[in-house]
């Protein structure tokens, strides 16, 4: 027994703060001052508050410390676990209240929050096998092997209303059900972890902070349609995820949860891991089967579906990460339990990885149903800086973006399909009055024009195609006639592709039309960007009357475009200008202005 | 994707060879470790020159296009080497709201090379990538192992003076 637990974040934003140097250092210092007996440090998964990173909480107290230096470990050692003393200046502001401190659950971040996939992450220590048995791990596998048929553990599943997490919302119990049909000799279960969507990180997090659940839930899935073998294809840009996988592989079949005759059923289930190699078109489920076979990573026709021939041509049931974390919860609680939260189609919760232009970027959950205006404003803390919030950006570059007007729209897979936008898989980017929407557009169309794969034409010549059109509208040389067949070709794009990338690939172009085509007009007709991003239709001028002529800007331009006399107002030869932006970095009295 | 191929001649070592003769030797039964083995030679060389990709597809008994096939489908395969520290810049969708771009456009103007080029010396190499999932930290870059977060343009030449000496 230990008197107290210091919880470290060893998720991968406070790794890369350096908690790994903090742990160390915590516990040699523990260890000088004879706690080690008393006090025990644990390197958890994410907690979810990244933008305050390092986070540390120590309990039986509940202390939340945030931005931890190892420079503050010697006073939390010194004064918290030696002598008792809370160290109130590295608490978490939104803890501290005059001469109170309030519990972390009562925070606004925390608070509207309802942690299901990510309900250990952050309080166990996930390379330990016996941290997740105590907190209810492996019991779904075992009730599931013990006291329901496969066809009972489906039809849970299917009453859960659980529907799949990595963007498409299929109902996960009917797809279980269609590889449950299917007679062959060999099955499969596959976890997607190709979290290809550029700022979403909700996959890596449960992974990282919770593998044991990811494990449990395969082998729940492989009993339910007949499969003996899994694998999970995850990222190989995300090591530590990678590494706490392998430890709880290698701890399942210690203890006899993963191999031949699981809790003496006759069961039989095991797990590979498969590396992927930094191509986004493997989130595909037939591109990803296709990869894990050892090819490039190129989609098939669909049909055979997957249920059908799938994974080396064998009936299998391909599910992402977090669709996976939920089944241990909705078979230890029931469907009814899962049921109950969210809206009418869309049950349960969902993961979201909130950055961009938000104060507390991080990783929430949140009950289906919750409004944007709920997310940003109350979990999320708001814009930074006093800016105008502009939009949210959802499903990454096959996705689309919330503009202000519909913030009040409650987040669910239908609301989100209707007004053009999608859930995708939980990347949830907040932008301000300072991101262009065509300069964000043409941003994932780069995107998408690089992770093509080639295989059909109409996605990879037309993505190449609809990506010029942008930059000449980015350039200022577009006309109001090539607005019309931009939309034109993202129609053809989205009926001729082959796959979910392509069919997908147009809509960043479509919703930021249809809500900001004011700023497409903008570039187009007026020759400027209202947000004062793309270099081209900037200028920079000096207004006169705050410039005191100290001439520190004219020093700076590497191009020698400002002239003037000392202590007379300058002026930019906007012939000789590149834009830099350099003199208004140097500029002391807001002189320089950008249009 | 584009891929750039290096013409500097292969400085392989007997001892290197060795150790992916062992991981070849380990997988070659089974066709579709096809990836695992070029991600460990990929660990073993740190690029996978045409020799390498040569070694492979013998090893396996794969012919040399699906190997040179692969290489070049996926991002995290590089056919030509880093530098002695490369740097690389995440151009996720959170660091690209926050200004990523601007310290892409810095470091290739204060180093002179372009994203996937390295210096004359072999000294830095620039890459971008996409989201290294630090996106708490945005916009974020990477030299080798170590992670720089919450930059801006004007944090590039401190970092950049850290590895220059």
């Amino acid at each position: 027994m230990y008197r107290s637990h210091v919880l470290v974040c060893g998720g991968t934003g406070c790794t890369s703060s350096n908690s790994s140097a903090i742990i160390e250092a915590l516990e040699a210092q523990i260890a000088e001052k004879g706690l080690s007996e008393e006090i025990k440090v644990i390197r958890t998964g994410c907690f979810g508050l990244c933008a305050l990173g390092p986070i540390m909480i120590v309990y039986p107290e509940g202390s939340f410390y945030s931005q931890v230096t190892v420079d503050d470990v010697p006073e939390i050692v010194e004064e918290h676990l030696l002598k008792g003393r809370i160290v109130t200046r590295l608490l978490y502001d939104e803890t501290v209240q005059k001469d109170e401190i309030k519990s972390l659950r009562e925070t606004e971040f925390y608070s509207k929050q309802n942690r299901v996939a990510l309900r250990n992450c952050g309080v166990i220590d996930p390379e330990d096998i016996d941290e997740y048995i105590a907190y209810d791990g492996y019991q779904a596998l075992a009730k599931c092997l013990n006291e329901y048929t496969p066809e009972q553990v489906i039809q849970i599943v299917k009453d859960s209303g659980l529907r799949g997490r990595g963007g498409g919302g299929f109902p996960t119990g009917l797809k279980w059900s269609f590889t449950a049909a299917n007679q062959a000799d060999q099955k499969y279960v596959v976890c997607n972890a190709d979290e290809g969507d550029p700022g979403a990180f909700m996959d890596r997090s449960v992974l990282e902070g919770d593998p044991h659940c990811i494990v449990e839930a395969m082998a729940i899935c492989g009993y339910a349609t007949g499969a003996t073998e899994g694998y999970v294809y995850v990222r190989a840009e995300y090591p530590i995820a990678v590494k706490r996988l392998n430890i709880a592989i290698e701890q399942a079949r210690e203890y006899g949860l993963l191999g031949k005759n699981i809790f003496d059923s006759g069961f039989d289930f095991d797990l590979h891991v498969r590396l992927g190699a930094g191509a986004f078109v493997c989130g595909e489920e037939t591109a990803l089967m296709t990869s894990i076979e050892g090819n490039r990573g190129e989609p098939r026709p669909r049909p055979p579906y997957p249920a059908v021939k799938g994974l080396f041509a064998k009936p299998t049931t391909e599910n992402n990460v977090e669709t996976f974390a939920n089944i241990p919860q909705i078979i230890l609680n029931g469907a009814d339990w899962f049921a109950s939260m969210g809206t009418e189609k869309s049950k349960g919760t969902k993961v979201f990885a909130l950055g961009g232009k938000i104060k507390n970027t991080g990783l929430v959950e949140i009950p289906m149903g919750t409004t944007l205006r709920e997310i940003i404003e109350e979990i999320g803390g708001g814009i930074p800086n006093g800016k105008k919030f502009k939009a949210a950006q959802t499903g990454g570059p096959s996705g689309g973006c919330i503009p202000a007007s519909l913030m009040d729209t409650p987040i669910d897979y239908d609301n989100l399909t209707a007004i053009g936008c999608m859930m995708g898989s939980g990347g949830l980017i907040v932008m301000d009055e300072d991101n262009c929407m065509v300069d964000i557009a043409k941003f994932f169309l780069d995107f998408t024009v690089d992770e093509s794969c080639g295989k059909c034409t109409p996605c990879r010549v037309g993505t190449k195609r609809l990506r010029e059109m942008l930059e000449k509208i980015t350039d200022g040389k577009a006309t109001l006639e090539d607005l019309d067949k931009l939309e034109e070709l993202c129609h053809y794009i989205k009926e001729n592709s082959l796959c979910g990338l392509g069919q997908t690939a147009p809509n960043p172009v479509l919703a930021t039309l249809k809500f900001f085509r004011d700023e497409y007009v903008a570039h187009i007709v007026d020759k400027t960007c209202p947000a004062g991003v793309c270099k081209k239709l900037v200028s920079y001028s000096i207004v006169a009357d705050k410039c005191k002529g100290c001439t520190a800007c004219a020093r700076k331009c590497p191009v020698g475009a400002i002239s003037g006399t000392v202590k007379q107002p300058h002026v930019i030869d906007k012939d000789k200008c590149v834009k830099c932006g350099v003199c208004m970095e140097t500029c002391k009295f807001n002189a320089i202005v950008k249009k | 994707m584009l891929k750039k191929i290096s013409s500097i001649p292969f400085k392989g070592t007997a001892e290197q060879e060795a150790q992916l003769k062992a991981v070849i030797e380990a997988n070659k039964d089974d066709k579709s470790m096809l990836m695992h083995v070029m991600q460990q030679a990929q660990a073993i060389y740190d690029y996978l020159p045409y020799e390498v990709q040569v070694m492979i597809a013998e090893g396996m008994d794969v012919p040399l296009e699906k190997v040179y096939g692969v290489s070049t489908f996926y991002a995290q395969f590089a056919l030509s080497p880093k530098g002695e520290y490369n740097i690389s810049v995440c151009l996720g969708t959170a660091c690209y709201v926050k200004g990523a771009q601007e310290l892409l456009d810095k470091l290739s103007e204060q180093l002179g090379i372009g994203p996937d080029e390295c210096t004359n010396d072999g000294k830095f190499s620039l890459e971008a990538c996409r989201c290294i999932g630090a996106c708490g930290l945005a916009p974020v870059l990477t030299v080798n192992d170590e992670v720089y977060g919450k930059l801006t343009g004007n944090d590039i030449p401190g970092i950049l003076a850290k590895y220059m000496a």
